[in-house]
């Protein structure tokens, strides 16, 4: 009887780590099943374009260019600022503050991670764009920069807590030897610790680059949605994420303009796949260097 | 042991309340409305004051679009498909090879106010005038008589019956800008035009009025020397105001039944009653 009981209970483990691995390949074959008529019809060359026109009454474009440059702008810019504020919060936290000031930040950096996207878009939408507007002088605050600033603001706890880790994993002796030949602290943390810790902090960041490849609501809401090829931050961006989330609602079924966006999804899907292949590689090396 | 004899009074209740959740639907007239989010909410008023004089009818009113509304209604999954545009050949084609007859009803009029910061100095633009700015051959205020400013435009998204009725009727069947910012809700373009000064947008009548002095309504010139017609309903009823649309249901064949009493209502003077206090235009 103990016997049958855990095997039941094996087998439902079983069953339960193994079904993500199950749901990503089934995705995988969705997406492909979907989008590859697309490759017969109009041709995979259609979306080697530089212009988004699903909706027209003379040409429809599904040139996927303006799309990927606007997630690409939205996606370094808010890296540029997610690692700063990340990473320098992850060295305070774990070497320089003290018992009572790391409980009260911990919980609230965590506490922006559990603020729904849709709320910090509506905060974007409200005051941040407007700000943005008068301290740039520009027409509207709608720009690709807004998005960047809360799609950073939705990455750095990720990268904050994984940097955190990282950092105190690194064995003591290397920072007691470093002490011990004269080295000031400053110097201890940024030119001993971080540089050990440097694969951990890079997984981090890669991590919370996923986050903000993908994020959709945010940038549906403030970046403006404007399909065009630009790399200029205050200009209004289109990101993929936006594009299917805003036109999957509508769009006939089998349509070329369906497909597309089927392409836009595997495009996406095989950039955060890569994204999360590297980070992970480089956490295990991490690890076994250990 | 005990646990599997538990386990099965837990079936056998559960079995139970199923089948007797099964037998209470038998009674109710389940109707399932789905479409166009510009009409969400009114169909939603009608069927709250239907249901509350006919109590055994359940209406569910879910929005997702137009082309989704036609979908469920080809697919199946819906009894009636609210549309803000009208059915396109390519899915009636999709109809007819499913044996099915898509049938018409116009159960409202929906204007589309054209909105602009309550600080811009322009009261009336005529139909060229706003093809132009939507297609990117203006671009600055300048063209239009006011001071040397860039035109910010706003649109709805693609996906929004809106979008297209606005692209045929306005724009001469031409493509947008690729400057035009495409906003996810009728609620964010009213809030862009209250904060921007150079911004511009389209939006259903209704929410306009609702939104009182944050923006300007814009009068409407359909041809160079017609009359100015600011956006109304008495003025969306006449067709004397350009840029209006009807609003559609679709059901599958002739509406029979719970589906037909429904309709009746919404074309009752009761029904658009309703129409007009949700900040459309009544059909008659």
């Amino acid at each position: 009887m103990k016997n049958w009981k855990e095997k039941i209970i094996r087998l439902l483990l079983v069953a339960s780590a193994s079904i993500s691995i199950l749901i990503v390949l089934s995705i995988f074959l969705f997406l492909g099943k979907e989008a590859l008529p697309f490759a017969f019809d109009p041709g995979l060359s259609a979306l080697w374009g530089t212009r988004w026109i699903p909706v027209s009454f003379k040409e429809e474009l599904f040139g996927l260019l303006p799309l990927l440059t606007g997630s690409i702008l939205v996606t370094v810019l808010a890296t540029a600022i997610m690692i700063p504020f990340g990473v320098l919060g992850a060295v305070y936290i774990a070497e320089i503050a003290r018992g009572p000031e790391r409980d009260i930040l911990k919980p609230f950096i965590e506490i922006l991670t559990a603020i729904p996207s849709v709320v910090i878009g509506f905060f974007g939408l409200v005051v941040l764009s407007p700000i943005i507007k008068n301290i740039f002088h520009l027409n509207t605050g709608l720009t690709a920069l807004s998005g960047a600033v809360l799609l950073a603001l939705m990455a750095i706890p990720t990268v904050i807590s994984i940097s955190e880790d990282a950092i105190r994993s690194v064995p003591k002796s290397y920072k007691e030897a470093s002490l011990a030949l004269g080295a000031k602290r400053l110097q201890t943390i940024f030119s001993v610790i971080v540089p050990a810790a440097l694969p951990g902090i890079i997984a981090a960041i890669m991590l919370g680059i996923g986050r903000v490849i993908g994020e959709t609501m945010v940038v549906l809401m403030v970046t403006g949605n404007a399909a065009k090829i630009t790399f200029n931050p205050m200009s209004s961006v289109r990101t993929m994420t936006a594009t299917i989330a805003a036109e999957m609602g509508e769009v006939a079924f089998g349509s070329h303009h369906y497909r597309a966006l089927f392409w836009v999804g595997i495009i996406l899907l095989l950039i955060t796949f890569g994204l999360n292949v590297i980070a992970q590689k480089v956490l295990k090396r991490y690890r076994t260097v250990e | 042991m005990n646990t599997t004899s538990k386990t099965m009074l837990i079936l056998l209740l559960g079995v139970i309340l199923f089948s007797g959740c099964s037998k209470n639907k038998n009674n109710v007239d389940y109707i399932t409305v789905k479409g166009s989010d510009t009409m969400v909410h009114l169909a939603s008023n009608w069927a709250e004051a239907y249901m509350k004089t006919h109590p055994r009818a359940d209406i569910s009113v879910t929005g997702g679009g137009s082309g989704t509304g036609i979908a469920a209604l080809l697919n199946g999954t819906t009894d009636i498909c609210i549309a803000s545009r009208k059915i396109k050949p390519k899915e009636i084609q999709l109809a007819k090879e499913k044996g099915i007859k898509p049938v018409e009803f116009t159960t409202a009029r929906d204007g589309i106010a054209l909105v602009v910061n309550p600080s811009n100095p322009i009261s009336a633009l005529t139909i060229e005038q706003i093809g132009k700015i939507y297609t990117g051959a203006y671009t600055n205020w300048s063209q239009l008589g006011a001071p040397d400013n860039p035109i910010v435009v706003l649109s709805r998204e693609s996906s929004s019956g809106t979008f297209v009725f606005f692209q045929k009727r306005v724009m001469n069947k031409k493509d947008y800008t690729r400057n035009a910012m495409l906003m996810p809700s009728t609620s964010a373009i009213i809030q862009t035009v209250s904060q921007d000064k150079l911004a511009i947008g389209y939006v259903g009548l209704g929410y306009a009025v609702e939104a009182g002095p944050k923006v300007k309504m814009l009068k409407v010139i359909d041809k160079p020397g017609s009359p100015a017609i600011a956006p109304s309903v008495e003025t969306v009823q006449a067709g004397t105001y350009a840029i209006a649309r009807p609003l559609y249901f679709y059901t599958k064949g002739e509406p029979t039944g719970s589906v037909k009493a429904f309709l009746d209502f919404v074309l009752s003077d009761e029904g658009q009653k309703i129409v007009l206090e949700t900040g459309y235009v009544p059909v008659h």
